[in-house]
């Protein structure tokens, strides 16, 4: 048991470590940004520009296959090159879902004319690519989708709503799930498409998060035409695709929670006082910390063992699965108790208190949606108590009808 | 990366838990829990033939001479069959503290007997800081020790005593004139405790190195120690639980197709996990004497205590009315659980302890 590298490991971090050093600036604070200033246009600009030479170096598809532009290399190996980024200043985001969900989809399911068209310039960041898979009456229950796709000689025209797309205001492609079939079961009517974000019919609208952000939209499909050469997989069997994309965000999920939060706390509650002494003297918030620390350095351990399996060239184990059901909780009641801190100041924003309360208010009311995001908490259990423990699935009285007649 | 035991480690974990669940059976249990033995003479015996007792002793003092990494793993088996043996006392505690605080003699006197098995040892040795005790009792001068301590693991069957006495260890043989022991009913009886007494009890000083701190690292040691075998009982409810919902209907289904039942499944599931994850990384720390041990010991005690008492509340529960009754196991688990989280120090205790040392560390 260690937490060393192997030698090639070791000899990649190196590597990767100079070309980090030579092409972006080292993170000094958790405060440091990539890109911090510029507006969305600008911030988009330089995001490309880093991507084009990351991939120009090689590494935009570590573990991709050599013969689909990638550099060859093992799952472990994007996991350094992962955590020797983390410590340089790079986009934050932009090329999440591209990278993370639609292109793995692209590659796995593609046609070798899609794959040629579309996987290198993703890799570059000339293109970026959005997810079009939740819709309205379709979120935790995604195949209760309804976005319409209807055969119209070799095109296909496509009417619906999609909602929740992650960058589709600024994607020029996307992976679009619609209903192709309405007359068989709910997850077996479904096609999977790639679609040009420029094709006329696509209405683009921002959502105004509860967090007062804009990360994600609703897009409105009204009769968006795409050739039959642009179907992702077989008619039908969209369902399977799409399982293979939810497969990929969930691990690139599950990398996402790491991070210094406990740290964070103790600095703040050395500056806070509770009774006149400081906030870290109180034996009730040296518990929330102590609870704090067990939640998310718990996940990044959960994590390590699943990268030491991908180490070892084997599959991460079923503990994976508590990652974000856990990691989601840990941001919840840690952002809540540094808030707590600072009694009735710290209700004012970071803005005018201070930076160092900047990431946890933006934890505290970031957390509902990491909650829902990716699979609702109830959705990670049902998923750990069926997948892991072996309990009967949910009934599901829906399943095996024709999907018409479950739509009133 | 490589934050995982070996294969030769695993190989070894699942030969300790054939031999253990062989033997360690829930009626060997219950002679002890009974009262019809102080602990199980058998599972003791079949772990010191399978070199279990001394597998963190060295070779030229009667031990397997493995290391820490294993000892965890024996414990997470004892922990999973509820193994009614004084792994605590006599190998978490007693020969830890004899190994770094005895002399060449202490340790050629008394590890070799405690690693086959044939000497049992009780101790005490954190500060007992949690106590009903106005003021600590024992006294240790000029070769004599006076005084009572409460709630010893073990004290009837042990035979010797190791303990922490105004910050000196000392090591006292029971057998010696003016040792008064007396019972004291456990509220797990399978693991039962003592009260002794000592009216100018001859005794050693276990007197290499700084007391206080190998008695410190010690405890921080069992602390993880006992974090494994509190992830193998939680475990095996975990699983005992599962197979119950799938055999017990109710409203025409499965009790397991219900999702609040599903729900506290999963939930079991991911604090067993975290604190699997937190056992291992103090069993790296205890293994390679890292600086991150003080954190990483009481993050693992704090998780496994409350993943242990969850799943040990919530695994009766799920068995329903039949889960509070005395045939079945859940009532013993349940005693476990709070036996293995409260006898080093509680839950309270260790967060302040995980808190101190977090904070330390950011200084």
């Amino acid at each position: 048991m260690d937490f060393n590298d192997t030698p090639q490991e070791a000899d990649f971090r190196a590597e990767v470590r100079r070309w980090l050093e030579a092409n972006a600036t080292e993170r000094r604070s958790r405060e440091d940004k990539f890109g911090a200033g510029l507006n969305e246009a600008e911030y988009l600009a330089a995001a490309r520009a880093w991507q084009a030479r990351k991939a120009a170096a090689g590494y935009a598809a570590i573990a991709a296959p050599k013969a689909m532009g990638g550099l060859g290399g093992t799952p472990a190996m994007q996991v350094v090159y992962g955590q020797e980024e983390a410590k340089f200043l790079v986009p934050d985001r932009v090329f999440e879902i591209s990278l993370g969900t639609a292109i793995p989809t692209v590659a796995m399911w593609g046609t070798p004319e899609q794959k040629e068209k579309y996987l290198a310039p993703a890799f570059r960041g000339d293109h970026i690519w959005c997810a079009l898979l939740s819709e309205p009456s379709a979120g935790s229950d995604l195949g209760n989708l309804r976005t319409r796709a209807t055969r119209d000689g070799d095109e296909w025209v496509i009417s619906g709503q999609k909602v929740w797309t992650s960058g589709a205001h600024f994607a020029q492609f996307g992976i679009l799930l619609a209903r192709s079939d309405w007359d068989s079961p709910k997850s077996k009517g479904l096609t999977m498409f790639i679609v040009d974000m420029k094709t006329p019919g696509i209405d683009v609208r921002p959502i105004h998060q509860a967090s007062d952000e804009y990360h994600f939209n609703e897009v409105f499909l009204n009769d968006v035409r795409i050739p039959d050469s642009q179907r992702l997989g077989p008619e039908g069997q969209g369902w399977k695709v799409m399982l293979s994309t939810l497969m990929q965000e969930r691990f690139a999920l599950g990398n996402n929670f790491s991070g210094d939060l406990y740290a964070q706390l103790i600095g703040l509650a050395q500056a806070s006082q509770w009774n006149g002494a400081p906030a870290v003297e109180n034996a009730t918030v040296r518990a929330g910390i102590a609870d704090a620390y067990i939640r998310q350095f718990g996940v990044e351990l959960i994590v390590r063992r699943g990268m030491s399996a991908i180490s070892k060239g084997e599959n991460p184990g079923p503990e994976m699965a508590a990652v974000k059901l856990v990691g989601a909780r840990a941001f919840q009641t840690g952002g809540a108790l540094a808030i707590e801190l600072g009694g009735a100041e710290g209700l004012i924003a970071a803005q005018d208190l201070g930076a160092e309360w900047r990431l946890p208010q933006l934890l505290w009311i970031s957390a509902p949606g990491a909650r829902i995001a990716g699979g609702t908490d109830e959705i990670q259990k049902n998923t750990i108590a069926e997948q892991v423990l072996g309990l009967p699935a949910e009934a599901r009285t829906d399943r095996d009808m024709p999907f018409r007649e479950l739509v009133h | 990366m490589n934050f995982d035991f070996s294969e030769d480690q695993r190989r070894l974990q699942e030969e300790v838990r054939r031999v253990l669940t062989d033997v360690s059976t829930s009626a060997e249990v219950r002679t002890v829990l009974d009262g019809a033995a102080a602990y199980s003479a058998k599972t003791w015996r079949n772990l010191a033939d399978l070199g279990a007792l001394g597998i963190a002793i060295p070779e030229n003092l009667g031990g397997t001479g493995l290391g820490h990494l294993e000892l965890c793993l024996v414990a997470e088996e004892a922990g999973r069959t509820l193994a009614a043996v004084p792994l605590l006392s006599s190998i978490y505690l007693a020969a830890e503290v004899i190994k770094l605080a005895g002399s060449e003699a202490q340790k050629s006197d008394w590890l070799p007997r405690i690693a086959n098995g044939d000497v049992i040892a009780t101790a005490v040795i954190d500060p007992r800081t949690q106590t009903l005790a106005k003021d600590q009792s024992l006294t240790f001068a000029n070769g004599a020790l006076t005084g009572m301590i409460d709630a010893l693991p073990d004290g009837m069957v042990a035979n010797i005593a190791v303990l922490l006495v105004d910050d000196r260890l000392v090591l006292v043989d029971l057998a010696a004139p003016g040792v008064t022991r007396t019972p004291r009913a456990s509220l797990d009886p399978s693991r039962p405790l003592a009260k002794l007494t000592f009216a100018g009890v001859a005794a050693e000083e276990l007197a290499m190195g700084n007391a206080t701190s190998i008695a410190r690292r010690v405890t921080l040691g069992a602390a993880v120690l006992l974090a494994f075998e509190q992830v193998g009982g939680a475990e095996r409810t975990l699983y005992a639980a599962r197979d119950y919902v799938l055999e017990r209907r109710a409203f025409g289904r499965v009790i397991g197709s219900f999702q609040s039942v599903k729900h506290k499944l999963a939930d079991m599931f991911a604090a067993i996990e975290v604190a699997r994850a937190h056992a291992w990384f103090g069993a790296w720390a205890m293994a390679t004497d890292a600086t991150e041990l003080p954190r990483a010991a009481a993050a693992a005690r704090v998780a496994a205590t409350d993943a242990y008492t969850l799943a040990a509340e919530e695994g009766l529960h799920l068995h329903g009315g039949i889960g509070y009754t005395w045939e079945m196991d859940c009532h013993m688990h349940l005693r476990r659980a709070r036996w293995l989280g409260q006898i080093i120090g509680t839950h309270h205790l260790w967060r302040e302890t995980l808190a101190a040392a977090l904070i330390g560390e950011a200084a």
